[in-house]
């Protein structure tokens, strides 16, 4: 499924994330990928993810410079499985 | 997001990615190119209790994964109780293992364990190719292994094999018999370490081999490699991961007496930064030790300073030029334009370092057929 920033996201459950000088190291104990992600806003972004309806909304408290590229990384945690949809029952 | 992310690695992580942790030097097996000399078990091996705050440690730092080797691991009687140890803790277990003790059962507890890869080594894709370096009948006892796996519905594991002269002409055969089994296959760079010290100069790819191996990972991305060949990114487009030598930055080595090395390539007193049973245990040495602070420092690029490809290669691997009595900041003895064979040439007899006694058994047994 590809990425929707419409649509409401959190990390994924098995995903950890390790804080490191540059931002954090996010790890999925699932696929076993690896990601960097690379500043500290960013890290906090995904953390904070599933407390907003949209990623949209999450992205909205950016300045717009950093919007776009936040959202191409939202959209490549997304292709690696660190963050998902949320599901709503 | 500034700086690239190279640099931001060079200057060392809060904790390793890549921790390789040698639970025991007692092997059965006496692979000639050997990176740990392992075949004795060393009496002052960590013991249960001390392998257990080691793993508490590495779950307090987030350490998410451990590479466990030996030796062969699964010969330490607790080795199952670790593991379950280990990855109840959310430390998750990558082995590697010449397959000699995966039976059905342990293949079937594999199966039933999360968080748990397994690795098993063999150097070619052919009984003959592989029993040459590995020994007479260890082909036989790894695709035994493999077969078990999978059986047991262990899913993909991984085959991994160390390249050497002959079994580069083994790929497509290697890449088949990892497809056959629905596993992945993961080749390695041999680097003359341990017993490598010693058949390092006839095992090694030759130049044309290199480049041979170089095209045939370009059109593999899939092909797992451990980021080992970052000197063939020398010849032309990088090849996918890391092209940096991680020893001490993101990368280190615990080893069976909880010795803690910059990498699993260089066990020699120069690269020992200190041990897990020092006052404060394995991670003041990741953070404070001064062998990591030095080589979390910019590196000088010495003689590949003038090299055009510099940045792709990075002058290749620490161990593979200390072991061979090659200057560190100078090319790599496999660089790809024969700059290390011609500094190989100039070292003078006597002045390599030597891999230090090891855990070899004493009389070691022919397993090989070396010529
Ligand atoms: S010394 Fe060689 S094997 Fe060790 S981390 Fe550096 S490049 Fe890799
Ligand atoms: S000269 Fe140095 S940097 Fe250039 S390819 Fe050879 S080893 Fe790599």
């Amino acid at each position: 499924m590809s990425f929707d920033s419409a649509r409401a996201y959190r990390l994924h459950p098995q995903v950890a994330l390790r804080p490191e000088p540059f931002g954090a190291l996010a790890y999925h104990y699932g696929n076993r990928k690896l990601v960097f992600l690379r500043a500290p806003e960013l890290v906090e972004l995904v953390r904070e993810l599933d407390q907003h309806p949209s990623a949209d909304e999450a992205l909205a408290g950016l300045p717009e410079a950093r919007r776009t590229a936040f959202r191409k990384a939202l959209a490549s945690l997304s292709g690696s499985g660190m963050i998902t949809e949320t599901t709503h029952d | 997001m500034t700086e690239a992310l190279t640099v931001q690695l060079k200057a060392g992580l809060d904790a390793p990615i890549c921790l390789t942790w040698e639970l025991t030097y007692s092997c059965n097996l006496a692979c000639i190119h050997c990176l740990s000399s392992s075949g004795r078990r060393d009496p002052n091996e960590l013991s249960t209790a001390e392998a257990m705050a080691v793993i508490d440690e590495l779950a307090a730092m987030s350490v998410f994964y451990v590479n466990v080797g030996g030796g062969e691991p699964t010969i330490r009687p607790d080795f199952f109780e670790l593991l379950d140890y280990s990855v109840a803790k959310g430390v998750g277990v990558k082995f590697s293992t010449n397959g000699s003790r995966i039976g059905h059962t342990e293949a079937a507890r594999l199966a039933g364990t999360d968080y748990v890869d397994v690795q098993i080594s063999v150097d070619g894709a052919t009984a003959e190719t592989n029993d040459r370096v590995r020994g007479e009948g260890s082909f036989a006892v790894a695709r035994r292994a493999m077969d078990n796996l999978a059986g047991a519905g262990f899913g993909p594991f991984k085959i991994s094999a160390v390249m050497t002269r002959h079994n580069v002409p083994e790929l497509d055969g290697l890449a088949e018999l990892a497809d056959g089994y629905g596993a992945e296959l993961r080749l390695t760079r041999l680097r003359p370490s341990g017993r490598g010290v010693d058949s390092w100069a006839e095992l090694h790819p030759t130049q044309d081999q290199q480049r041979e191996l170089y095209h045939w990972l370009l059109e593999r991305p899939g092909v797992l490699t451990g980021d080992s060949f970052f000197h063939l990114s020398a010849l032309g487009e990088s090849l996918p991961g890391l092209n940096l030598c991680g020893a001490g930055r993101v990368v280190c080595l615990i080893d069976p007496v909880g010795d803690v090395y910059a990498c699993p390539f260089v066990l020699h007193p120069e690269f020992r930064a200190g041990s897990v049973r020092d006052p404060g245990g394995f991670e003041s040495v990741w953070r404070t030790s001064e062998l990591f602070a030095g080589l979390r420092q910019p590196a000088s690029a010495g003689a590949c300073a003038s090299c055009g490809s510099y940045d792709a290669c990075q002058g290749g691997c620490m161990a593979a030029k200390f072991f061979t009595g090659l200057p560190l900041d100078g090319p790599d003895p496999e660089c790809v334009f024969g700059h290390g064979a011609d500094a190989l040439a100039t070292v003078a007899a006597g002045t390599v370092p030597s891999p230090g006694p090891g855990h070899s058994k004493p009389v070691r047994l022919s397993l090989s057929r070396r010529r």
